[in-house]
């Protein structure tokens, strides 16, 4: 992609460019690199969660210069961001509701994903890299969580820290050590507050590794097959991507402000604003909603390991996909059963949230328990054997051109066109 | 099409994130129409006085308000009491201060730069006190209870003076219609004329008690006002800045012929 006959037109920037080759990088990535012309708006997402990581960053770092990291202090070193700090309210609404508002995108573009086939050959790496970025979003988030010091803050790390105690031999070990005592209190907040600054630039690093190996084969589309070689499906990045890619951030920007602005503790729980107290248990520890659904996952298991194994499972299955998927037709919209199966799972999952949400009891459990044998059943079932019996509806040759290969699949509409 | 699915995995997310955290056995909380509700919504500068009375006069004898500082009564967005009347008010109390130059904790009159003084030294002095029951701060109590404002307000109305025979009530505790489980440690806090007000209004319960419940979410979100007025401003621009955006985007693609 950056092989280009790009010439920095100062004398400095080819002095410059000459030494060190960053303007031909950025060149060759943000402005030449050929995209799909069909991409829709659920590729806008990748942008949108850039914003999301960066904004993470530096209201991050302006609020790590107000608050204190010690059990006794915390809670008020937010009160005082909230209070008296020049528009310290604001810093701290955009970075609580940035968290909430970074898995909304990371979840439309996970199911984007999954819906057009995106982590099958030849971008596995792609997949995998973000599976990981998205592991590190959840531990990150987690930990933020616990800096308030608020009475959530600790009964959720509490709840969270005791399910490495389940590891069979070492597991009271492990979690001492990640408490840095005998339970949750002020080292654990100092190590939460020390990663919790950590894990966002290891994200950037991930998120520049996951950029590459994406302009490596260039992005899938919604058709879902390869593109002709001549460039007469792609435009250039910019301005055609940039300008679109900025209208869906500003009508994302548009959805985030009205909850910073408007409604800042609607998706956090009320009782973190109760300072942390060891002695009294709150009636629900619930975690994050973006948490919810692996938290449901865990509680529909009677054994403590048995629901720690099958909640990491269930993340960890995401990065089997493109082996699991054995179907050769990318995108859903050729796969007419597919597709009405990835809906279900969208379904199911929103489910296991509404279940992560309930108490554990009656028939929430009886529901959670279903939706989670489901959930492990569209990746290890449904999704191998629909590969061999689905019939998938003829895909075109190439973007622009309404001919199909008739064949039902895109190898052989590749054959055809020796675009492979 | 794209649009709506947006619009709707919000809505699910406003009304999933309201509905997931309500409260448990109780009644559900009596609705009133503050006036620092909705878009454009501002505090009442004279109910926040009244309520910052019925605190001084009522709740501040058990209940602290760690947070907050004399000064904040009179910035812009609050009760809004001049200059003349915090230092007033700040001076009314005794602050311990020190040590001074011969190493001595002192007592001087409140400035304010103080923050609001607790009834008690510490949380153990606070329970022993009340039997047990800890009468939490209140500064930013209004945030820490599912209903907000709402909840609080009937929980100050839900006083009985004959509770239902068929709840068995201990020692020190008192039955409330709101409180989850309908027990509550607080005995009745307001009666009428608990407070004589200087601006004539009535002190009947539901006044003080919708009074005390504004100056508590101010003093939970004392930038409520600024708040909103920027969020105004601020989704105002950019919804006039994605019209140009679209337009421009338009343009752009209109050089091929690939509809955006």
């Amino acid at each position: 992609m950056s092989e280009t006959n790009y010439k920095p037109s100062s004398a400095f920037g080819k002095w410059f460019d000459e030494r060190l080759p960053l303007l031909t990088l950025f060149n060759g990535h943000l402005m030449q690199y050929p995209t799909p012309k069909n991409l829709n708006y659920w590729w806008t997402f990748g942008g949108i969660l850039t914003f999301c990581l960066v904004t993470q960053i530096i209201t991050g770092i302006v609020l790590a210069m107000h608050y204190t990291a010690h059990a006794d202090l915390a809670f008020s070193s937010v009160e005082h961001i909230m209070r008296d700090v020049n528009y310290g309210w604001l810093i701290r609404y955009i970075h609580a509701n940035g968290a909430s508002m970074f898995f909304l995108a990371v979840y439309i573009h996970i199911f984007r994903a999954l819906f057009y086939g995106s982590y099958k050959s030849p971008r596995e790496v792609i997949w995998i890299i973000g599976i990981i970025i998205y592991i590190l979003m959840m531990a990150a988030a987690f930990m933020g969580y616990v800096l308030p010091w608020g009475q959530m803050s600790f009964w959720g790390a509490t709840v969270i820290t005791n399910l490495f105690s389940a590891i069979p031999l070492i597991g009271e070990s492990i979690t001492q050590w990640l408490w840095g005592g005998y339970s949750v209190d002020n080292p654990t907040l100092n190590r939460f507050f020390s990663l919790h600054y950590l894990i966002p630039f290891l994200i950037l690093g991930l998120v520049i590794l996951h950029i590459w190996a994406l302009h490596v084969p260039g992005n899938n589309n919604p058709v879902g097959i390869d593109l002709k070689k001549d460039g007469t499906d792609t435009v250039p990045f910019h301005p055609y991507i940039v300008i679109k890619d900025l209208f869906a951030l500003v009508i994302f920007m548009i959805i985030f402000a009205g909850f910073v602005f408007y409604a800042p503790n609607v998706l956090g729980h009320s009782d973190n604003y109760i300072p942390a107290d060891p002695l009294v248990t709150p009636a629900h520890i619930v975690p994050e909603w973006y948490l919810l659904p692996f938290y449901a996952i865990l509680r529909s298991v009677p054994d403590k390991l048995g629901g720690v194994v099958l909640m990491f499972g269930a993340i960890f299955i995401l990065a089997a996909l493109p082996w699991l998927d054995t179907s050769k037709v990318r995108s859903a919209v050729f796969r007419p059963i597919y597709k009405q199966f990835f809906w279900i799972l969208v379904i199911d999952v929103l489910v296991l949230g509404y279940m992560g949400a309930m108490p554990a009891e009656g028939s929430y459990l009886l529901i959670s328990r279903i939706a989670t044998v489901y959930y492990f059943a569209h990746f290890l079932i449904i999704m191998p054997v629909l590969g061999y019996v689905e019939k998938t509806k003829p895909v075109p040759l190439s973007i622009a051109d309404p001919i199909f290969s008739g064949s039902g699949n895109f190898v052989a509409a590749k054959k055809n066109k020796n675009v492979g | 099409m794209k649009k709506f699915f947006l619009v709707t995995l919000t809505l699910i997310l406003f009304s999933l994130s309201s509905n997931l955290y309500a409260a448990g056995d109780a009644m559900k909380p009596l609705r009133v129409d503050w006036s620092f509700n909705g878009f454009f919504g501002k505090f009442d500068r004279a109910q926040l006085q009244r309520g910052y009375q019925v605190y001084k006069e009522v709740c501040a004898s058990c209940h602290s308000m760690k947070y907050l500082s004399y000064r904040n009564l009179g910035e812009k967005g609050g009760p809004e009491f001049s200059q003349a009347e915090v230092k007033a008010i700040a001076a009314g109390f005794q602050i311990k201060d020190g040590p001074n130059e011969e190493g001595e904790m002192f007592e001087r009159a409140g400035l304010p730069k103080d923050k609001f003084k607790s009834p008690y030294p510490n949380q153990k002095a606070a329970r022993a006190v009340n039997g047990g029951a800890y009468p939490p701060d209140m500064s930013v109590l209004v945030k820490a209870r599912s209903g907000g404002a709402d909840y609080i307000y009937s929980i100050l109305m839900g006083y009985e003076d004959n509770p239902p025979s068929n709840i068995k009530l201990e020692e020190g505790v008192y039955y409330n219609k709101y409180m989850p489980g309908n027990k509550i440690r607080m005995p009745k806090p307001l009666n009428d004329g608990s407070v004589e007000y200087s601006d004539g209004t009535k002190a009947t319960i539901s006044q003080m008690s919708k009074d005390v419940t504004a100056f508590m979410a101010w003093s939970a979100e004392p930038h409520l006002e600024k708040r909103k007025r920027i969020g105004f401003k601020t989704i105002l621009y950019l919804l006039i800045f994605s019209v140009l955006v679209y337009f421009s985007m338009k343009r752009i693609w209109s050089r091929i012929e690939t509809k955006v």
